[in-house]
Parts: structure tokens; C-alpha cells; sequence
């Protein structure tokens, strides 16, 4: 058997196990070899990627970025291969109960002094875009609102929904005055009725970023650039028209593979550096950051 | 020629915000547009367009924002996601079984429980049903044996009067409670063999479906009557055979649904109507009488019904008659060595036709049963020529039938 692509993926969630099960059987219908391996956080999964225990990674923005520093501070490049077409020009929105005093459009001064939820600390979606933009709008946490983390499983770089969902459920309780969360499941959470309809509205949204990627890091891995090149070949003939391939499409979230792109990343780039979450070179800032 | 600009349609969900319903609206209007297509969408709910772009992302619709006379108009582009999903699709048949075409000759595995004429996403599990081909167990007169069954239900609280005054002497009363006894694990097989074919059959056939499950709920109130006649004076069940099961067991056994049902409806029910109808103009007391009346009205359904079903499958495969003729001898065979009918139903027979325990009543109590034993015999071989035995096979066959009767 030829040396199989091995790719390292976050085990957010149960389904995780069956997407990637479900990808190994579709590769191998294609007379592809391909494993993958599990990792409890993004963290260790960068580090791993970097010391060449995996070929490839399916990375979170976050992750993303700071596979990129690392690869750059080692003389490396990393690569984005592919990425799913519901992944590109996300945003993420300030929600408030109907009844609040923060008017509608533009005006976040009202915000000050009101209590503010985030979600987990390395949530891009949830906690550093948002810190982010309200930076960029001049309001600070401590000075000019309190901020509340609703933080769920630390390294998972807010994949788990949970963190903005108890955020949301906070806002309703009316134990906070705002939430943030990804425009999408502000949309979930109306479904699922934790925010009833007519209920809340959206007072601010930041810019829109990109999500998730399959990160390549030239000259580590021991897998070669044809190998690579025909794992992103593979994936972006996944055609949801087929009845074998939908349910993993629809387990992950997406319609269709898009060629990566990394021009979706700058405004997370800049609340990493702003929010002090890593530096330059990769190394992880913040303190109070467990995974 | 003045080339017109072209505007896509607009619509315009008002202050609906996504939150609250509005994909409906664009939903409905995109359905209108092939892949591809545009539709323009306005909106005056605080932050629609967010709602829109995030709702768009999830469909697989792409989506672009433009300014018009100072507002906002959202463009979305029909992805190709929701149309996607349905190549490939199974269509199985139509709902009314009338048109033509309607019910499929084999019902495939992959249409599993959809309803008939549904569209079938590809990739829906497999779901097995054993009884999936149409010869097997279809009936033309299934729907409307149905309605007349739904119609025909009864309810045996008010349509029986359980407290019509009556006594009978102690062993006319008795054999009551011996013949209710027969009777009752007679019904449970005619309850069992239909329930366990129930779940075998392909939903596609649906009035089959249907059919067998209100014969089902027959049954199970059958049993009821009879339980509650016998237990009417106080009386304990009584005796149940070895034989008598022995026989009703390869009505169980049996797994082809056409011979299973040549034995038990054709030939078993359609004795037992003959044996309600005796039971009816004979019976000692009045709520047996009653009894009788109303169950063998269900029973002749069931009868037809089964009728129906072969002559069906004989017309599509007329060599299956042998199939029947040899189901009847070998279950005569596999009963040769045991008593059929037991001596105390035989016996209750002539006590409940007698209604009084003395030499003359007993004397016209027996001539009854023969006379039923012998109409049995002839309703019998009736139905048998009217599924195209010629008279001697019919003759022959319908007096090899069980001597259990059912
Ligand atoms: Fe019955
Ligand atoms: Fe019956």
C-alpha cells in the first residue's frame, strides 16, 4: 500500500469521526490513499503540522493564521489548497433585545457601560473580530463596556457552537444587553427559537472575513506536491448531485470545494495582532488561553 | 432595434426579517427562475441584507448588495444546490392507484416508506420490505374492500346488548364457553398470520397495507366478543386441542402470502362464515346470536378479500393453481395424524344446536351439525370452482380442508 496523505482535523464533535471516515471511503473509491488524525485542539495541530506529523490540515482561520507565521518564521510557506464555498465573506453580527436603547444603525456609543457577550476566547466569529471591531469603533472592554466570555472548549477556536449559544440565551435572559455571533446562526438560533422572532435585532456587523481552509506547508511534509494537488483535485469533484457524496457535504456544511484563497484573512490577522492573541512568529500571547 | 435593460424580478419582503420567516417569500420567488437566474430582494427589517447574504451562503445561492434610489437591493443568483438534490430522484408510481402506471409491478427497496408517487431523494436508505412485488399481493378490490370495512366497524360496547336477560341450562352453557374457546384461538390465528405479513409488505402497495391492517383490527375485536361471551355467566375458558393448534400452526407457518391466504381466507374464514351463520340462526341465547351476526359479516370481507387477491395472481400465473391444489394436500398430509376437530367443540356443536339437554333436542341438535358440516363442504368447494378448479378437483380439495375448519 502506498504511504497514505495524512490529514489532521479537529475533533470538535462527535460527527467529526464520520466526516473524515466518510472522505477516506470516498477517496478510496478513487484509488486514493488517505488517513487522517484527530486532535483535541488547533493548537497542538499547528505544531504538529509544523514538525511534520501531518501532510495537510483542516484548519479554522485562526489556525490558519498561525500556521502561516510559524511556517514564515521558519523560512517555510504555507499554502491554503481548498475551501467550502460557505466558508468565504462571513460576518459576524451585534445583536441586541428589540427593546434596547442602541439605535439600529452605525451609533455603538449607546453601547457604554452595557454588558456585552462574547464567545470562547479563541473564537475569531465570536471574540476577536468582534473586540476588533468595536476597537476600531473606539470602545474598549473595561473602559468603555463590560465584556462577558461565554467560553466552550478552549482550542476549538469557537467551532463548537455552544459558546454563542449561551450567549444568545444569556441576551434573552436579559443577564447581558448585546451578543455577537456569525451571521449564520444568528439564523440557527431564530430556528431553533432561542431567539424569537421579531425579538432581537442586529445593531452592528463587523467585515467580512473567510473561514475554514486545508492549510499546505511546503518543503515539511513528506507527502509530495502531486500527492496534494490531486487530494484538492478529489475534493473539488465532490458533486453534491451525488447521492454518495451529499450526506458528507451536508455533515460538513457546504455545497461545494472552492480553490483557497487567503485574501478573506486580514481583518483576523488584525485582531490577532490588536487583541495580543499571537505574535508575529506564532507563539501564543494570551494568558489566560487553555486548551 | 433598442436593446431593453434587462431587470430580474423583485420582491420585496417588507419588514420580514429572515429571523421571522421571510426565506419563505424568496424561496417561493426563486422557485420561479432556473439555476443561475436572478431575483431581486428589498426589505426594511433591521438588518435584512446580513440576514439575506448569511441565509444565501447556507443555500448555496450567491448573493450581491447594490444601491438604488438611495436603498439597498440585495441580487441573489439561484444556486444549483436545491435543484441538485433531486437528480437523480426515484419516482415511484402515483397516488391513486387508478391511473395508469400507478402501482409498480416490483416496489424498490430505495423508495422505502415514501408515499406513493413521492419524489424519493437518491441516497434515502434502503429499506427492505420481502413482500415487494405486485403479483404477490395485490388485489384490484383492496380500496374498496377498505371503505367498507372502515365503514362496517362496529362497536362491540353498544352494538352487542350484553345485558339482555337469557339462562341456559349448565351444559348448554358450558358448551357455549367450549365453542367460544375454539373460537378464540381461531381468531388468533387469523389475527396473526395477516399482522405478520403486514409488516412485510412494501408500503407502495398501500391498500394492501391498509386492508390487512383493519382485517387485523377484525380480529382482535373477535376476540374480544368471544372472550366477553364467555366470560358473560362466569365461565373459565376451556379446552384447547393439540390438534386444533396443530392445525392452525401451518396456517403460521406458511410464508407465501397467496397460499397463506388461499388457506386461511378461501378456505378457513369462508368456513367460519358458514359457522356463524349456523351459529346465528342457532344459537340458545341471543348475544351468541348477535355475535355471530356481526363477526361473520367481517369474516365474509375477509374471504373476499382473499378471493380477490388469487383470483388476481391466477390470472397474471395460471400454473400457481397447482401451487394451491398441492398447499391443500400437503397441509392435509402434514395433519393426517392428529384428531382435527376435538371431540368437545364437535360435541358443544350439537348442545349449543340442541339448546336443551334431552334426547329429542340433542337428536336435532346433531342433524344440524351434520347438515353445517356438509355446507361447509359445499360453500367450499364454490369459491374452489370459482378460482377455476374444474368440480371434481374443487370436490376433492374442499374435502381434504382441515377437519379444524379453520
Ligand atoms: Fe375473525
Ligand atoms: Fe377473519
Amino acid at each position: 500500500m502506498a504511504k497514505p496523505l495524512l490529514l489532521g482535523a479537529v475533533a470538535y464533535a462527535p460527527k467529526v469521526v464520520t466526516i473524515w471516515e466518510g472522505f477516506k471511503e470516498y477517496f478510496r473509491r478513487h484509488d486514493f490513499e488517505f488517513d487522517y488524525m484527530l486532535y483535541s485542539n488547533y493548537e497542538r495541530q499547528v505544531e504538529a503540522q509544523l514538525d511534520g506529523s501531518i501532510d495537510l490540515a483542516w484548519n479554522s482561520p485562526l489556525a490558519w493564521v498561525r500556521a502561516e507565521r510559524m511556517a514564515r518564521a521558519h523560512g517555510l510557506e504555507a499554502r491554503a489548497l481548498a475551501m467550502r464555498d460557505s466558508d468565504r465573506d462571513l460576518c459576524s453580527v451585534l445583536v441586541v433585545r428589540s427593546d434596547s436603547r442602541v439605535a439600529t444603525t452605525g451609533e455603538l456609543t449607546a453601547l457604554a457601560g452595557q454588558m456585552i457577550g462574547f464567545g470562547a476566547l479563541d473564537s475569531p466569529q465570536a471574540n476577536l473580530i468582534p473586540r476588533d471591531h468595536l476597537r476600531a469603533q473606539g470602545l474598549l472592554a473595561g473602559r468603555d463596556y463590560t465584556a462577558r466570555r461565554f467560553d466552550e472548549l478552549g482550542g476549538k477556536h469557537g467551532d463548537h457552537i455552544g459558546g454563542e449559544r449561551a450567549a444568545a440565551l444569556a441576551l434573552m435572559a436579559g443577564e447581558i444587553d448585546a451578543a455577537w455571533m456569525i451571521d449564520g446562526n444568528y439564523l440557527a438560533f431564530a430556528r431553533e427559537g432561542i431567539l424569537p422572532a421579531g425579538a432581537t435585532r442586529i445593531v452592528a456587523r463587523s467585515g467580512s472575513y473567510d473561514h475554514c481552509n486545508f492549510t499546505s506547508i511546503c518543503g515539511i511534509s513528506a507527502a509530495s506536491d502531486e500527492m496534494a494537488a490531486r487530494f484538492t483535485e478529489l475534493l473539488l469533484a465532490m458533486d453534491w448531485q451525488d447521492a454518495q457524496v451529499r450526506p458528507l457535504l451536508e455533515l460538513e456544511g457546504l455545497k461545494a470545494w472552492l480553490p483557497g484563497r487567503t485574501s478573506g484573512y486580514d481583518l483576523l490577522m488584525r485582531a490577532v495582532d490588536d487583541e495580543k492573541f499571537y505574535d508575529a512568529e506564532g507563539n501564543i500571547l494570551a494568558t489566560d488561553y487553555r486548551y | 432595434m433598442r436593446k431593453e435593460t434587462y431587470l430580474p424580478p423583485i420582491i420585496d419582503i417588507e419588514n420580514l426579517g429572515l429571523d421571522a420567516g421571510a426565506h419563505l417569500l424568496i424561496k417561493y420567488g426563486l422557485g420561479a427562475i432556473p439555476p443561475g437566474g436572478e431575483l431581486r430582494v428589498v426589505g426594511s427589517s433591521p438588518g435584512w441584507e446580513v440576514q439575506l447574504a448569511a441565509w444565501c451562503r447556507a443555500q448555496g445561492h450567491g448573493m450581491s448588495m447594490q444601491q438604488q434610489d438611495g436603498h439597498p437591493v440585495a441580487t441573489v443568483i439561484r444556486g444549483a444546490a436545491d435543484a441538485g438534490r433531486w437528480h437523480d430522484a426515484a419516482h415511484a408510481g402515483h397516488g391513486d392507484a387508478a391511473l395508469p402506471g400507478a402501482v409498480a409491478d416490483q416496489a424498490l427497496s430505495c423508495w422505502g416508506l415514501a408515499a406513493r408517487g413521492a419524489t424519493v431523494e437518491a441516497g434515502a436508505p434502503d429499506i427492505h420490505f420481502r413482500l415487494d412485488r405486485k403479483d404477490e399481493v395485490w388485489a384490484d378490490t383492496a380500496a374498496v374492500l377498505y371503505a367498507q370495512a372502515v365503514a362496517a366497524q362496529w362497536n362491540p360496547a353498544t352494538a352487542i346488548d350484553w345485558n339482555e336477560p337469557f339462562d341456559l341450562p349448565a351444559a348448554v352453557e358450558d358448551a357455549v364457553a367450549q365453542l367460544m374457546t375454539y373460537l378464540i384461538e381461531n381468531e388468533a390465528a387469523a389475527l396473526v398470520v395477516p399482522a405478520r405479513f403486514l409488516g412485510q409488505v412494501h408500503p407502495h402497495f398501500r391498500e394492501i397495507q391498509a386492508l390487512l391492517a383493519i382485517q387485523v383490527a377484525d380480529e382482535a375485536r373477535h376476540i374480544e366478543v368471544f372472550t366477553r361471551r364467555l366470560r358473560l355467566k362466569g365461565r373459565e375458558p376451556a379446552l384447547s386441542t393439540a390438534g386444533g393448534q396443530a392445525s392452525l400452526k401451518t396456517l403460521l407457518d406458511e410464508p407465501d402470502f397467496s397460499v397463506a391466504g388461499f388457506l386461511l381466507s378461501v378456505l378457513g374464514e369462508g368456513t367460519f362464515v358458514s359457522l356463524l351463520n349456523f351459529l346465528h340462526l342457532h344459537a340458545p341465547d341471543p348475544v351468541t346470536r348477535q355475535i355471530a351476526r356481526l363477526t361473520a359479516r367481517d369474516e365474509a370481507r375477509h374471504v373476499a378479500f382473499g378471493m380477490s387477491h388469487l383470483l388476481w395472481r391466477l390470472q397474471q400465473e395460471p400454473q400457481f393453481r397447482t401451487r394451491l391444489a398441492n398447499a391443500v394436500q400437503s397441509r392435509n398430509d402434514a395433519l393426517a395424524n392428529t384428531a382435527g376437530l376435538n371431540e368437545e367443540v364437535f360435541d358443544a356443536l350439537i348442545l349449543i344446536a340442541a339448546g336443551e339437554f334431552t334426547p329429542q333436542a340433542i337428536a336435532a341438535g346433531y342433524v344440524r351439525v351434520q347438515q353445517l358440516i356438509a355446507d361447509m363442504a359445499e360453500g367450499r368447494r364454490v369459491r374452489l370452482e370459482r378460482l377455476g378448479f374444474d368440480k371434481e378437483a374443487a370436490l376433492h380439495l374442499a374435502a381434504l380442508h382441515t377437519r379444524n375448519f379453520m
